[in-house]
């Protein structure tokens, strides 16, 4: 094995490695995003799980990925899905938080009972 | 590394059991739409799994990127329907 290829190798392995490590991180926000909206005590603070911490996690695995990819029109395409997941996933939590705020809700009155305030 | 994927499946799904309890029990219509929310994004994120375990990316994105506009559509819609009717608690 000559030098160059030897430097493939250890090149191909580095990628697979730091798009494990990405993907693993991801599944911890997502976790966390979970634990959010089993616990937050109303739809104002269930909105922050639903839209910040699970676009940082869907940022981490998809952009792992796309590094498991390599350089090819895939992971250009996961990007792309990536992208339309953070156009759209703010625009869905405020008009869903604004009309909640419309219909009479009101921050900082819990409405669940099992949940710690 | 076909097996880290198929845990990475599963871990996915069993996140999405979670947001279906919010779902189901949410008190206000408002947390069920959040919950459907989140729902749709893990199913995005596991399609693309799912194609990266099967090595069929390619066609799985595309499918994803229609499940997100889908979304967009439905949760939009269903938003603006509550707002106008202004008594949906």
């Amino acid at each position: 094995m000559t030098f160059a290829e030897l430097m493939i190798e250890v090149g191909r392995w580095a990628t697979v490695g730091i798009a494990v490590v990405m993907i693993l991180i991801g599944l911890f926000f997502l976790f966390v995003a979970a634990v959010g909206v089993l616990r937050l005590p109303d739809v104002f603070t269930r909105s922050h799980a639903v839209s910040l911490t699970d676009s940082l996690g869907a940022l981490f695995l998809l952009g792992g990925l796309a590094i498991y990819q390599g350089f090819t029109t895939n992971s250009v395409k996961i990007l792309v899905v990536l992208m339309l997941l953070y156009l759209l996933n703010p625009v869905i939590a405020h008009a869903t938080v604004r009309s909640a705020f419309r219909c009479g809700l009101r921050p900082g009155s819990s409405d669940d009972d099992d949940v710690l305030v | 590394m076909k097996i880290f994927f198929l845990v990475i499946m599963i871990a996915i799904t069993l996140l999405m059991a979670v947001y279906l309890y919010r779902v189901v029990r949410g008190p206000t219509v408002f947390d069920r739409v959040l919950g459907l929310n989140g729902m749709s994004t893990k199913a995005i994120i596991l399609m693309v799994v799912i194609g990266t375990y099967y090595g069929r990316v390619d066609m799985f994105v595309d499918i994803s990127t229609g499940y997100a506009l889908l979304n967009l559509v439905g949760s939009l819609a269903i938003a603006k329907y509550l707002e106008k009717k202004r008594e949906a608690l």
